[in-house]
């Protein structure tokens, strides 16, 4: 059998709306975690334990078991309880809530990273708890958990094929939409494939210029 | 009750009776430095009255408020955030480690708390900053972050960001020790300007023992969690009449 | 639950278990000569060992397996489906643990291979008997993590029908329609697994604390 270049050409330009649906999931999602990651890592820390305990039990439970199946939660059971998401939006709600729990662990390394001293002097200035918070530790804390924080884009983007399970237009669905008309799958699945690869390699590559670069500053 | 007021403190990390019932008093406006072995209390007593160390049992107060409870009736029950948060706001410390915020430019340092904390205007506090760095001889190096200023200059500037939160007591934990003799010396300099200029109540520790006589109007002696000396600076260094005191003393001038 | 569905819950989990263990086994496999292959004296060597980890990191499990079950009988090759699976995990996982493994051989001290060469090891035997036991050692805690990574991934090779927990886990709710139940069940389900999995991983890991 040989890979049929007409075919693979006229395809393409469908392949390609699925790699931008794809990147959107990645971008928003991740947008999601990196907000809702800080969220769960300061209320991990909360004094209160009725705060701190659930949403470490939540986080845990988050991270241990399968994004896949946290999807179809998200668009097979909402709808049920009355908050029906279209399969994008549940893609990106799945996805960021997932790498939440990821970005979560990266910025509390982050905050145990700062000396104990600048907790000391914020007390010995009297700031306000929350200045402490704005101005002192999270000002040092995310840009040492940037080049993890990184990382996390790229394995997220790797987690996007998934979203084929819950009908989101990315390329595998696109493909598999093509196959149903042509009953040609090995073009349209090399190419999908190969469209994930090709940007994985390329955020792979931009991963390793911030953590060389953020490493530079660290020892400067 | 005295302005600063240690009643029956006892405190001890895991089997390491740091504190053992100890009591002192010191006088609104006085210089105490507190001397003694490593490992004696010294830094305790400081972070404690900074509450960034709970006390196991005994209580301190400031200005008969007591700082890690409150009256309730007759009874004394543990204070609420707010009520130690009050009561400490007339203290605060210079650290051995200096920890200047090394996010915030030096002129930033100085002025966070005066318009986080006691809510100045910006322009007001930015003079007050000047005004404080110009006395400890910085007033070039506002725009510039803490790393890349010297020890010693990083020191300066903590006692300035120290100075602009107003207190009525200024502690002191060992502030040269982490620096070179020569650079302590600008150091201790500025901190003998203080002394002289303000009405604050300090207590130091210290291992620059004529600073301590040039500073202080009494000199706690610490050993094993107690208070074995209390004594005038002539007094103690001239004529310590507690033998661990002389050993002490000794092993410190030679040292140096 | 009719004892239909239970059986299917239980021929799943089966499955999910023979996935994931095989996935991990093929990775580890894989992940030795990966490893040292990275951290080879020869450039050529390094660059084979760069880029299996470049590519199969960058390859989804989900990618790989799609090609494996819908691309490659299109070339005369038809996969058995669990075979299929292991291997999509396998080759994914193997280039994240051939990283662990770098990473292991590369905290060694030096001074370690310093004095196995004072003692004239040829360095293979240096690596052989003094960085590498050393090394492993160090891998553990890593190895256990991906081995909860591994279970996770297991479930995306449901969306190409394989048959474990996942995929007939979708077969009960399409017959009975109670999403609720049946996904929140699997995710119960996939959260005891890994409590199971992380406190074998615990136990194995203390058991080469001490010897
Ligand atoms: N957070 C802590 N946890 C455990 N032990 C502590 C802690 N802080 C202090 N200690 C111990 O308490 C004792 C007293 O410490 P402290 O720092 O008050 O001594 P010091 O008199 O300031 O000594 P130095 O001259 O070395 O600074 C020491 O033995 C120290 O190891
Ligand atoms: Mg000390």
């Amino acid at each position: 059998m040989k890979f049929d270049w007409n075919y693979a050409l006229d395809i393409l330009p469908q392949l390609l709306d699925g790699l931008l649906t794809a990147l959107i999931a990645t971008v928003v999602g991740y947008a999601v975690a990196l907000v809702l990651g800080l969220v769960f890592a300061l209320a991990r820390r909360s004094h209160q334990k009725w705060v701190s305990v659930p949403v470490g039990f939540v986080v845990e439970f988050i991270r241990g078991t399968p994004l896949l199946i946290q999807l179809f939660f998200l668009f097979f059971v909402l709808p049920q309880l009355g908050l029906a998401l279209s399969p994008l939006a549940a893609g990106i709600v799945g996805l960021g809530l997932h790498y939440a729990t990821y970005t979560s662990e990266v910025y509390r390394a982050g905050i145990e990273g700062v000396p104990p001293g600048q907790w000391d002097a914020a007390i010995a200035l009297h700031l306000p708890r929350r200045r402490v918070w704005t101005s002192v530790i999270l000002p040092q804390a995310v840009p040492r958990s940037i080049p993890a924080l990184t990382n996390y884009s790229i394995a997220l983007f790797k987690d996007v094929p998934q979203l084929v399970a819950i009908t989101v237009a990315e390329p595998f669905t696109v493909g598999r939409g093509i196959i149903a008309e042509t009953f040609r799958p090995f073009e349209p699945i090399t190419m999908a494939g190969l469209l994930y690869l090709a940007v994985a390699l390329v955020l792979s590559y931009i991963g390793r210029i911030v953590e060389r670069r953020y490493k530079g500053m660290a020892t400067a | 009750m005295s302005f600063i007021d240690f009643t029956d403190v006892s405190k001890r990390f895991g089997d390491n009776v740091v504190l053992d019932d100890m009591s002192f008093n010191v006088a609104n406006g006085e210089r105490v430095t507190l001397i003694g072995p490593s490992g004696s209390g010294k830094t305790t007593i400081l972070r404690m009255l900074m509450t960034l160390t709970k006390p196991d049992s005994g209580t301190i107060a400031i200005d008969d408020e007591y700082l890690w409870h409150e009256r309730r009736g007759d009874d004394l029950v543990p204070a609420s955030e707010a009520h130690t948060r009050k009561v400490r706001s007339r203290v605060t410390m210079v650290f051995q480690q200096f920890n200047l915020f090394p996010n915030m430019k030096v002129l930033r340092n100085v002025t966070e708390a005066p318009i986080h904390v006691l809510g100045k205007q910006k322009d007001e506090a930015d003079e007050r900053a000047r005004e404080l760095l110009e006395m400890v001889g910085l007033q070039d190096k506002a725009d510039f972050y803490p790393s890349q200023l010297s020890g010693g200059q990083q020191q300066r500037v903590a006692i300035a960001r120290a100075l602009a939160v107003e207190p009525d007591i200024l502690l002191l934990d060992e502030v040269t020790s982490a620096l070179d003799p020569e650079i302590a010396a600008e150091v201790l300099d500025v901190l003998r300007d203080v002394a002289k200029t303000s009405d604050v109540t300090m207590l130091l520790v210290t291992h620059a023992m004529r600073f301590a006589r040039d500073v202080s109007n009494r000199v706690l002696m610490f050993n094993e969690g107690k208070i074995i000396e209390d004594a005038a600076p002539e007094q103690m260094f001239n004529e310590p009449q507690h033998e661990r005191t002389k050993a002490f003393l000794k092993s410190v001038l030679e040292e140096v | 639950m009719s004892s239909a569905q239970l059986g299917l819950l239980l021929y799943g989990a089966w499955k999910t278990i023979l996935l994931t263990l095989g996935g991990m086994a093929l990775a580890l496999v894989i992940a030795f000569p990966v490893g040292l292959a990275r951290v080879s004296h020869n450039k050529f060597v390094r660059a084979i060992g760069f880029t299996y980890v470049e590519l199969f990191r960058g390859a989804a499990v989900l990618v790989l397996a799609f090609w494996f079950v819908y691309a490659l009988p299109s070339l005369g090759w038809q996969l058995d489906p669990t075979f299929a699976g292991i291997l999509a995990l396998g080759l994914n996982m193997g280039a994240y643990s051939g990283e662990v493994v770098r990473g292991a051989i590369q905290a060694v001290p030096p001074g370690q291979i310093e004095a196995a060469t004072a003692l004239n090891f040829k360095p293979s035997q240096g690596m052989r008997r003094v960085v590498l036991p050393q090394a492993v050692r160090a891998m553990i805690p890593s190895f256990g993590n991906n081995v909860i990574e591994q279970l996770k991934a297991t479930a995306v090779v449901a969306v190409v029908s394989i048959p474990e927990l996942t995929f007939n886990g979708q077969l009960i709710w399409s017959g009975n329609g109670r999403a609720a139940a049946v996904f929140g069940g699997l995710l119960i389900g996939y959260g005891l697994m890994a409590l199971i999995f992380m406190t074998g991983v615990k136990l194995l890991e203390r058991r080469v604390a001490w010897t």
